[in-house]
């Protein structure tokens, strides 16, 4: 019978004979460079194009065709290295990766295997670990095949040739959860930096992911490689299903259920993972250079230059946002995940002068907005509220021109309609009522029958005054100064 | 000529999809035998210290810039194409991947 | 009166008739198509002649020329392509079964710059399947006949394309040169053959057999009209990263191009090895010294490495091979069989009744030199060879202007004589594949007869001096008659 399998940090222990198992895994991630056309060629990156409505002689490997490197795809790959801290190799080489699949259609793959372009690097998580690149390399995507559309697998080679980078991390992942955590960091980089979108469900970013399992003290055993894995979450509970399969197969002592070296697919319905093919002698992938691309150098200015277009990365936002700017951990988190949420923010906190307020508006209104029907934006970007739009709703509340609840009202007005802030402020007369007769007008009303407040206030009872200010707040549309209500309302009281 | 020269041939056929059979893998073993050992006087040289030469005699940095160019219209992609549904390529029912 | 051109007028006259008014386009290609009609059956050099499409090209041109437009360069001149150029009019087969029918969806630089230029394409010539081949034999379409003796083979692979010139039926045509491939049956039909510096001119749209080695290469009977077509299609492309960033060729204007003085010629002795044909060698030793009377200097030379030259050749090219060829699985264009077999499996159908045998061959032998296990003895050894001849040449060309010696160790042989043993097959390429190896411009100019078959002498230039090269080949060609020897077939049609 199967052992029961309990977690000791990142140790897994068996029940039955109390070995404890220790997991090596590695991630490799492929993700879409951001550029307008293909790698090797002039077709523009496509999804959800009508099929093969994007692609020319060379990417569909017509006989004859010849590859032409994308400067931009080399610059960005480059600066998405840089980020990572990796060592950009001064020069490298393509090659071809042979092997017969219907989705490629030269049936090699145009790659890069003894000289990639970067080597080294890594990502700090948020557990104290550090997760170590070992390489990234420069390689064209395949097409994509179809299978399940009637009786023949169907080929669409619309994004055959987009340009990828590999990157493959050290043996350096221990858990799921640091799987988990390194995708985040990664994803959020490679957005970061414009290297990517990495948006997993447009398949811009894709995870395989290489586990095996010893006991403590042993040698590392086969690793089985995993794939089809369409989220982060995905990753993390293929990862812990196959280390307790692997832990289970071993723990049975029966050597036929031993895992084999082999690539599994995740199923992530019924969450398992299915053998796909057995590896063994399969695979001779023949690299050798491709002789159609002379070499590539990074020269220190080329190198420089992608440098200088690097913005400030994510964690150094968020050391910065706390300790310069006095905001909370959770809001430079918040702020910080999106690169484009953290550039509004820094705009509308220079602009304004407040940084705390800016974050308060931006995660309390202006977030809530995004994927809301009513303003149609996905991003913040999309919004019709700009950093300086915010900058003056800020000035507004702090010159007490409207109060903070009043500014609600504004900025839903302005995030749905695009309206300045004074121009909302006026149109809806939502200005602070200052008139003095004006106010004792309401606060008289809002003592009308209210004998046992005014007489605990008088009993030095203050805050029995909260009960009173309502009313009269809501008397006033919202538009009274609430410190001006309660210093009236405090010296009838005591007149009266 | 020895079977292994026949197995050699078959499985370095198999890389290279080449559905021969026994009879051409028994007659092209030995001249692909031959063909080798012909060949052998590129182990006997000292290449010890010598670069490689692969091609693009000394070119480097080829560089596209990232602007479109027109695509083929799907017929003109797909004109050639020996079996097509719709505005797919069709091929025999296969599951999964091979890298 | 009608311009007339079975064998006698070159291109460059013919389009500067064209240009002084004399006669139509129309009457060129009518007579070019009937030139083929009458000699085609015999000897077999096109496999499509795009008739239609000429005649209407003629109307076009003529129309222009009524127009008052400038000319191009190829003005009305009839042009042959080897059958693995890309074309948009044609058909693109290799020669091969599997690749019937492949209409490609794109133009070639080269064909691009001919039609710019004015040309006129009428059809695709016969090749050794996807090149490979030194014999024009293993092409669907059957064999190539030499008009020297239609009982033997022209060379190849770029057989077609040599006889179509050498045969009178149009006065240029393009082949590719991977080995030797139009070096050698230019010799072996008396025509003049050029392979540029590799890059000098782009392979984008040529079919690729072996990538670091393939050169599109003209066929001409005068020096004049192979430098016409380099200065056509040179030059260049955004589309082939290993073409070299040159402007197009400018054939050197020499004041007397008849002499070369001050030239020093080297003369490898390993160009002249055992198996070398006696009369291939008493006609090349007599070429050397007519280049003597001319001025130059002959000076014994040695490329010590040759004796690696087939094995590295073979090696490289049939690696990078394997894996262009590899492209050739029944999904995206070209014959499909076994479509009721599974994807991998009809692949290997597809490919298995596609490609003749010297195709499986050698897409074997390359598949082989890079497996895992095999890779470094072989394909990386090979690379490392080639350094060793591409420095040979390095050194030579240190002391000597030029290199030369036969471009073909025997003339023409009987049609099935070396079919059977590929490896005296690969044997003659020996004296080509060096300048291959070392992507070296190199020709083969009409030398004499031996036997009442042409001979070549080749010669090779250091990169990128295929303006040095044509001047020393012109001045050969004006101090001999040597190209203006036609086949027995021709010599009636001479009227
Ligand atoms: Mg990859
Ligand atoms: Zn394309």
């Amino acid at each position: 019978m199967s052992a029961t399998i309990e977690r000791d940090g990142d140790v897994w222990v068996s029940s039955r004979t109390g070995t404890r198992w220790h997991v090596v895994c590695g991630l490799e991630v492929h993700a879409q460079l951001r550029t307008r056309t293909k790698l090797f060629c002039g077709c523009e990156t496509s999804f959800g194009d009508p099929p093969n409505s994007r692609t020319c002689p060379v990417c569909t490997g017509q006989p004859g065709s010849l590859p032409v490197l994308n400067e931009e795809a080399l610059a960005l790959a480059v600066r998405a290295a840089l980020a990572i801290g990796a060592d950009v190799a001064p020069w490298s080489k393509f090659d071809r990766k042979n092997y017969f699949y219907c989705d490629i259609p030269k049936n090699y793959q145009i790659s890069q295997f003894d000289r990639p372009y970067c080597t080294g690097g890594g990502i700090d998580l948020p557990s104290g670990r550090r997760i170590r690149l070992h390489r990234i390399h420069l390689e064209e995507d395949a097409g994509k095949a179809i299978h399940d559309r009637g009786t023949t697998t169907l080929v669409d080679l619309n994004r055959a040739g987009t340009p990828l980078i590999e990157s493959v991390t050290e043996a350096d992942v221990t858990s799921p959860e640091d799987a988990f955590d390194y995708l985040t960091a990664l994803k959020e980089i490679l957005i970061y930096v414009g290297a990517s979108n990495a948006d997993m469900e447009k398949g811009e970013l894709r995870c395989d992911v290489n586990v095996s399992v010893h006991p403590a003290g042993e040698g590392w055993r086969t690793k089985v490689e995993v794939k089809n894995l369409n989220s982060f979450r995905n990753v993390a509970a293929a990862l812990e299903h196959e280390i307790l399969r692997q832990i289970q197969a071993y723990e049975s002592g029966d050597e036929s259920r031993y895992p084999v070296q082999e690539t599994r697919l995740w199923d992530a319905d019924k969450l398992v993972t299915r053998s796909m093919r057995s590896k063994e002698a399969a695979d001779d992938y023949r690299y050798f250079t491709e002789p159609d691309l002379p070499p590539v150098t990074v020269s220190p200015s080329f190198l420089e230059r992608q440098r200088g277009m690097l913005p400030e990365l994510p964690a150094a936002r968020r050391t910065r946002y706390v300790r310069e700017l006095g905001l909370s951990a959770y809001d430079a988190d918040v702020l910080v995940a999106d690169r484009a949420v953290a550039d509004f923010f820094e705009a509308a906190a220079r602009i304004s002068g407040r940084p705390k307020e800016a974050a308060n508006w931006i995660s309390n209104e202006v977030l809530r907005a995004l994927g809301d029907a009513q303003t149609g934006a996905s991003t913040i970007d999309d919004l019709p509220v700009k950093p300086h739009d915010l900058a003056e709703l800020i000035e507004l509340v702090a010159k007490g021109t409207i109060h903070t609840a009043a500014g609600r009202t504004v900025i839903r007005e302005m995030l749905e309609s695009g309206t300045a802030a004074a121009e909302v402020v006026e149109r809806l007369g939502l200005e602070q009522v200052e008139d003095e007769s004006q106010l004792e007008d309401w606060c008289r009303a809002a003592l009308e029958g209210k004998d046992a407040i005014v007489a605990d206030v008088k009993d030095g009872k203050e805050k029995a005054l909260g009960a009173l200010i309502g009313p009269v707040m809501q008397a006033s549309g919202g538009k009274a100064n609430p410190q001006k209500v309660r210093e009236i309302l405090k010296r009838l009281i005591l007149e009266s | 000529m020895a079977s292994s020269d026949e197995e050699l041939v078959r499985r370095t056929a198999e890389l290279a999809r080449l559905s021969i059979t026994p009879a051409e893998a028994a007659h092209l073993a030995p001249q692909f035998a031959r063909i080798l050992e012909h060949f052998k006087t590129l182990s006997d040289v000292d290449l010890e210290g010598v670069e490689p030469t692969t091609g693009a005699f000394g070119l480097r940095d080829v560089l596209r810039a990232d602007e479109p160019r027109a695509s083929l219209t799907q017929d003109e992609a797909l004109a050639n194409a020996p079996e097509r549904i719709e505005d797919f390529y069709s091929v025999p029912k296969t599951i999964g991947g091979d890298a | 009166m009608t311009v007339r051109f079975g064998g006698q007028v070159d291109a460059v006259a013919l389009r500067n008739a064209l240009d002084a008014g004399t006669g139509t386009v129309k009457d060129v290609v009518e007579e070019c198509l009937a030139r083929i009609a009458e000699r085609d059956g015999e000897l077999h050099a096109f496999t499509r002649v795009e008739a239609e499409c000429a005649r209407a090209r003629a109307a076009e041109l003529d129309a222009k020329r009524a127009s008052g437009a400038a000319l191009g360069a190829l003005f009305g001149v009839p042009v042959a392509l080897k059958a693995n150029l890309c074309w948009k009019g044609g058909i693109a087969d290799c020669s091969s079964k599997l690749l019937a029918n492949y209409a490609p969806p794109y133009d070639a630089t080269v064909v691009r710059r001919l039609l710019d230029a004015d040309a006129v394409i009428v059809g695709t010539t016969n090749m050794d399947e996807f090149a490979m081949g030194s014999s024009t034999e293993n092409s669907a379409h059957g064999p190539t006949s030499n008009p020297w003796d239609t009982e033997r083979t022209p060379g190849g692979s770029s057989g077609g394309s040599a006889v179509a010139v050498a045969g009178g039926m149009v006065p240029i045509a393009l082949g590719s040169d991977t080995g030797g491939s139009v070096r050698q049956p230019a010799a072996l039909c008396g025509v003049h053959g050029l392979k540029p510096t590799y890059g000098r001119v782009s392979r984008y749209g040529l079919i690729a057999f072996g990538s670091s080695l393939d050169a599109v290469s003209p066929f001409a009977r005068t020096i004049r009209d192979v430098a016409r077509v380099l200065e056509v299609i040179s030059g260049a492309c955004d589309r082939d990263s290993t073409c070299l960033p040159l402007p197009p060729f400018e054939a050197p204007q020499p004041a007397d191009p008849s002499r070369l003085a001050g030239f020093r010629v080297g003369v490898p002795k390993q160009c002249f090895p055992a198996e070398l044909d006696a009369g291939v060698r008493a006609c090349v030793e007599s070429a050397l010294q007519q280049l003597e009377r001319i001025g130059c200097e002959l000076v014994p030379i040695e490329l010590p490495h040759a004796e690696l030259a087939i094995p590295t050749y073979y090696v490289v090219a049939t690696a990078e091979a394997s894996s262009n060829l590899a492209r050739y699985d029944g999904v995206g264009f070209g014959v499909r069989a076994g479509s009721e077999l599974g994807l991998q499996e009809m692949f290997a159908a597809t490919r298995e009744a596609g490609f003749g045998e010297e195709v499986k061959r050698r897409i074997l032998l390359g598949t082989y030199v890079l497996s895992a296990g095999y890779q470094d003895e072989w394909y990386g050894r090979a690379q490392h060879a080639r350094t060793k001849i591409l420095g040979d040449y390095l050194q030579a060309f240190e002391e000597v202007d030029l290199v030369a010696g036969p471009t073909s160790p025997c003339t023409a042989f009987r049609l099935g004589e070396k079919t059977a043993d590929p490896i005296a097959m690969y044997q003659t390429d020996l004296l080509t594949v060096p300048a291959s190896l070392a992507g070296l411009p190199a020709i083969s100019v009409p030398c004499g007869t031996s036997a009442g078959l042409p001979v070549g002498l080749q010669l090779v230039a250091p990169a990128q001096e295929d303006g040095r090269l044509l001047r020393a080949a012109q001045a050969f060609e004006l101090a001999t008659d040597h190209h203006r020897a036609l086949p027995p077939m021709l010599l009636g049609a001479q009227a």
